[in-house]
């Protein structure tokens, strides 16, 4: 009822005590196309769905390497998740210049997370309008973060952002008590069959979909093509797997109805 | 400082540089290269250890080995590791063997009133796929050759790879007939090094050899003498 008034600047709170601007701002990460992330105890994966705009043009990138270790996926405004990427990378580097050992991924986050909530309380700057999934391994743990325009930053198991990413995060909100103890192969798989509940209408080829994974002896690295699709052939396989259980469920349905006619 | 007759006192000035010795060497073939650096570090007649690395991969198809200052060379191979990482996450792809050997040049001059003591050499495979080394001195003057050897040991083996890989003054053989095979290379190139840790003191311990071609670096080590 309040929204439009209290909502035209970024440093004036609602009566409720919330500061629209900022939600505004998540909300142009929720239009954004899907991008979910999930871990086991050895390996973080992201898996995305790259949109393109018309069938001329590419398809828009959301998985950027920032260091050896480390990963994103981005949802929301990409000329923003850039500069934040180059502020990773920065830090990640100087980090191995300095001491000579990999960033932990937690420290990038939370640096990330104070730049973040720096541009929600000054004058003339506005939020960052992206959501970042970071993945990374050190210290011998897989990690997994999500960033907001707000400036939180929370570690999950398993997390899906943008848009449609409800129908994933069920997905993954059945599945992840499973995830820890998987092998790679599996994990990925899981990561394809969530953004598959996302994709709605949409196809996935290996042309838009984006995976990339990272985990102890395998250094963070955006999977080829070919290799995209041959998870997604798996996909396919175990679904065609599926419809022909569901016909031969449905023939036992029948059978027993007319069993039960019979003893009548 | 000079006294009234003109003479000049004998009051040693302290330094910034020490040299902790080392010799280094990189041969170039037709598709392949290879480089090689001892591992010692020395400072006077003493061992300091008889293993400090003076050898950085950069890229799969491009490698760096320097002597001369242990401190210089490490922070050196520091600053270009970080370079070449920036590059590959600027424009997407590794450095060329090139783009190394030019911007080893431009570092080299960026502290030209107050240079890094290191004493490198480039090698790897070019655009092309063709074997190349580059030879620096201090303050990164750059020039692509066959072969190049630097440090300590450099007197002694810079003359072996003349008369073997570049065939000057020799009587036996023809140059038209000549081929540098990559085992060859090898064999040449460990010979070249050993040789110099019989003669040289600064030049020993261990020796760390890397094959560049097409496919990608090998990296091996062996041993030389300890004495």
């Amino acid at each position: 009822m309040f929204r439009t008034q209290y909502d035209s600047d970024i440093s004036i709170y609602s009566p409720e005590g919330r500061l629209y601007q900022i939600e505004y701002a998540m909300q142009a990460v929720a239009q954004g196309s899907t991008a979910l992330g999930l871990k086991s105890k050895t390996h973080a994966v992201v898996v995305t769905l790259m949109r393109s705009s018309d069938e001329l043009s590419s398809h828009q990138r959301k998985i950027f390497k920032v260091d050896g270790h480390m990963g994103i996926a981005i949802s929301g405004l990409t000329a923003d998740a850039r500069v934040l990427l180059k502020f990773m990378r920065n830090e990640t580097l100087h980090h191995k210049f300095v001491y000579g050992s990999d960033l932990p991924t937690g420290e990038v986050v939370s640096s990330l997370a104070m730049k973040s909530q720096r541009n929600t309380q000054r004058w003339g700057r506005r939020p960052y309008g992206v959501g970042l999934l970071v993945i990374g391994y050190d210290g011998d743990k897989t990690h997994l973060y999500q960033t907001s325009p707000s400036g939180n930053c929370f570690s999950y198991y398993a997390q899906a952002i943008g848009s449609r990413s409800q129908s994933a995060r069920t997905y993954l909100e059945k599945n992840f008590k499973a995830f820890p103890e998987l092998g790679l192969e599996e994990l990925v798989l899981h990561g394809v069959k969530a953004l598959k509940e996302s994709s709605g209408k949409e196809t996935l080829t290996k042309l838009n979909v984006g995976i990339a994974v990272v985990g102890k002896e395998q250094k963070f690295e955006i999977l080829k093509p070919n290799k995209v699709q041959t998870y997604l052939d798996q996909i396919l396989q175990t679904e065609g797997e599926i419809e022909i259980e569901n016909e031969n469920e449905n023939e036992k349905d029948e059978a027993a109805e007319t069993l039960e006619l019979k003893l009548d | 400082m000079e006294t009234y007759l003109g003479e000049k006192q004998q009051a040693s000035q302290w330094s910034p540089y020490i040299n902790n010795g080392g010799s280094c060497l990189a041969v170039a073939g037709e598709d392949f290269a290879v480089i090689a650096s001892d591992t010692r570090m020395s400072l006077g007649y003493s061992i300091k250890t008889r293993y400090s690395t003076k050898y950085l991969k950069i890229t799969e198809k491009c490698s760096i080995v320097s002597s001369g200052m242990q401190a210089d060379i490490f922070t050196l191979h520091k600053v270009l590791k970080s370079r070449a990482q920036i590059y590959e996450q600027k424009h997407g792809k590794p450095m060329s063997t090139d783009a190394v050997a030019k911007l080893v040049s431009r570092l080299l001059y960026y502290r030209r009133f107050f240079p890094y003591y290191t004493f490198n050499i480039v090698a790897g495979i070019d655009d092309e796929g063709v074997g190349c080394v580059f030879s620096y001195d201090a303050i990164g003057t750059l020039e692509r050759v066959k072969y190049s050897a630097s440090g300590s040991g450099s007197s002694l083996i810079e003359p072996v790879l003349d008369n073997q890989v570049a065939l000057k003054n020799r009587n036996d053989i023809k140059k038209e007939d000549y081929k540098l095979t990559k085992e060859n290379a090898i064999d040449l190139v460990k010979d070249a090094i050993t040789s110099a840790g019989e003669r040289d003191i600064y030049t020993g311990d261990f020796v760390e050899i890397s094959i560049i071609d097409i496919n990608g670096t090998h990296e091996d080590k062996f041993e030389l003498r300890f004495d």
